[in-house]
């Protein structure tokens, strides 16, 4: 996660001490992602050692106030200008599963999609109950606007994960009907005659 | 009238188009309830039988087996006249294409439902306008169909479909034209008329509009396979106690 960037953004807007800091980053992002005091201070200690942020005094209770440097700006500009890139995709558990439901013998991959359309849509509607009510349904400042949008991404990832299960359940039942894609028996058999039936699979496939 | 009456209720329904070789099972022994106080929505690839139970619900067609109840009398033996005088007092429907005619305005829509049940023009005409109200929009009484967004028409479908105290709302996919936002404020609206102890079932085949649901149907082959979200006797309860 960008805590590094987010930090400086809102360091951006004044000075601010670590848990004023992280008090504005859970505003935004209603604590989708919940950061820990210490990661916060860990934080601006590397940004500090980095230039991109000093030590602006000390408030009245003594907290220990930062604020973003010139460079630091540059840091937050250029964050926000370069798009965030998807080279490596992030590893989703989910496709992993199934790609190995798909070849590890045994596994009953339609109760897998359907049990994960189920929980995955309790999620949706846990998210849009969110959207319904609280500071999210009717946002009036920046802030809740912020994690509205927040919660619309998650609404919307859920959604695509479900779509993804269907298209995943439709193609499965497909190929099982036109019997192009034979399932891997249900037995451990040894390495060397199961890669002999991967193989004869495959040539089935291609006739 | 007890609250935990369903005001929808399908007891083992099964209906069977056509015969012989070309018979299709659009649904199998579907048990199916909604309550008042809550929104279902019912899922389902194409062909799943989601539309045949909703067609069914609505008196539009009758089962091949089983009955289908609402507020507590059987569709089947109301008879013909029955099912109409039903489905004109407490049946609400709302389409996709919102179905509004072009050649009345928004009020005359909403009235014409209740003209059709023998309530008096100018009754009728004020339960529309607070009918119209109810969904945000009393200021555009006067407009033709034509002359309003797509939002727009399908508020005064809603008005439609609720006006006269219907208790039960049937949606068939009703915000499939509609852009994300302007769904999502037709999702609120429906929602406020299930809380305010009306019944309502969706169909539809996006997951985001599902979510706005109390529960959640996953038809397939004509069998409820799967079922998400609270248990309908725990949102009564929620929905009884003070939050």
């Amino acid at each position: 996660m960008s805590v590094k960037q987010a930090l400086l953004a809102l360091l951006e807007q004044g000075p601010l001490y670590g848990y004023q800091l992280r008090a504005e980053f859970e505003n935004r992002t209603g604590g989708t992602w919940p950061l820990n005091i210490g990661q916060v201070y860990t934080t601006l200690s590397r940004l500090e050692r980095d230039g991109l942020v000093e030590g602006a005094g000390v408030d009245a209770e003594g907290h220990v106030v930062y604020r973003v440097t010139d460079l630091g700006r540059g840091e937050v500009s250029a964050w926000f200008t370069t798009p965030v890139t998807r080279d490596q995709p992030p590893r989703d558990e989910l496709a992993i599963k199934l790609a190995l439901a798909v070849t590890v013998p045994g596994v009953d991959i339609a109760r897998i999609i359907q049990q994960q359309r189920t929980a995955t849509l309790s999620a949706l509607q846990d998210y849009t109950r969110l959207k319904r009510a609280g500071r999210a349904a009717r946002p009036d400042n920046p802030a809740d606007m912020a994690w509205s949008l927040v919660l619309d991404s998650l609404v919307f990832a859920a959604e695509a994960e479900v779509r993804w299960l269907d298209h995943c359940e439709a193609r499965l039942r497909r190929a099982a009907v036109e019997a192009v894609f034979v399932p891997a028996p249900p037995t451990v058999v040894p390495a060397e005659q199961d890669t002999t039936a991967q193989d004869t699979t495959a040539e089935e496939t291609h006739r | 009238m007890s609250q935990h009456t369903a005001v929808l209720h399908l007891d083992q329904v099964t209906r069977i188009h056509g015969s012989g070789a070309t018979e299709v099972h659009a649904l199998r022994a579907v048990s199916f309830r909604a309550l008042a106080g809550e929104l279902v929505a019912v899922m389902g690839p194409s062909g799943s039988g989601k539309s045949t139970l909703l067609t069914l619900a609505g008196g539009l067609d009758a089962p091949t087996s089983g009955t289908v109840s609402v507020e507590g009398a059987d569709l089947a033996g109301l008879g013909n006249k029955g099912r109409a005088r039903m489905r004109r007092t407490s049946i609400g429907y709302v389409f996709q294409d919102f179905n509004l005619i072009p050649a009345l305005t928004a009020i005359e829509n909403v009235a014409l439902p209740r003209e059709l049940d023998g309530v008096r023009g100018r009754d009728a005409r004020a339960q529309a306008l607070a009918a119209l109200e109810e969904v945000g929009i009393p200021d555009l009484a006067e407009r033709f169909p034509d002359d309003m967004s797509g939002g727009q028409q399908q508020r005064v479908a809603i008005a439609r479909a609720v006006v006269g105290e219907r208790r039960l709302i049937l949606a068939d996919e009703p915000t499939g034209a509609l852009d994300t936002d302007t769904g999502e404020e037709i999702l609120r609206l429906l929602r406020a008329r299930c809380e305010a102890r009306a019944a309502g079932v969706q169909v539809t085949h996006e997951e985001r509009h599902a979510a706005w649901a109390d529960r959640v149907v996953f038809l397939r082959d004509g069998v409820i396979v799967d079922e998400t979200g609270a248990d309908p006797a725990e949102s009564l309860l929620s929905s009884v106690l003070p939050r």
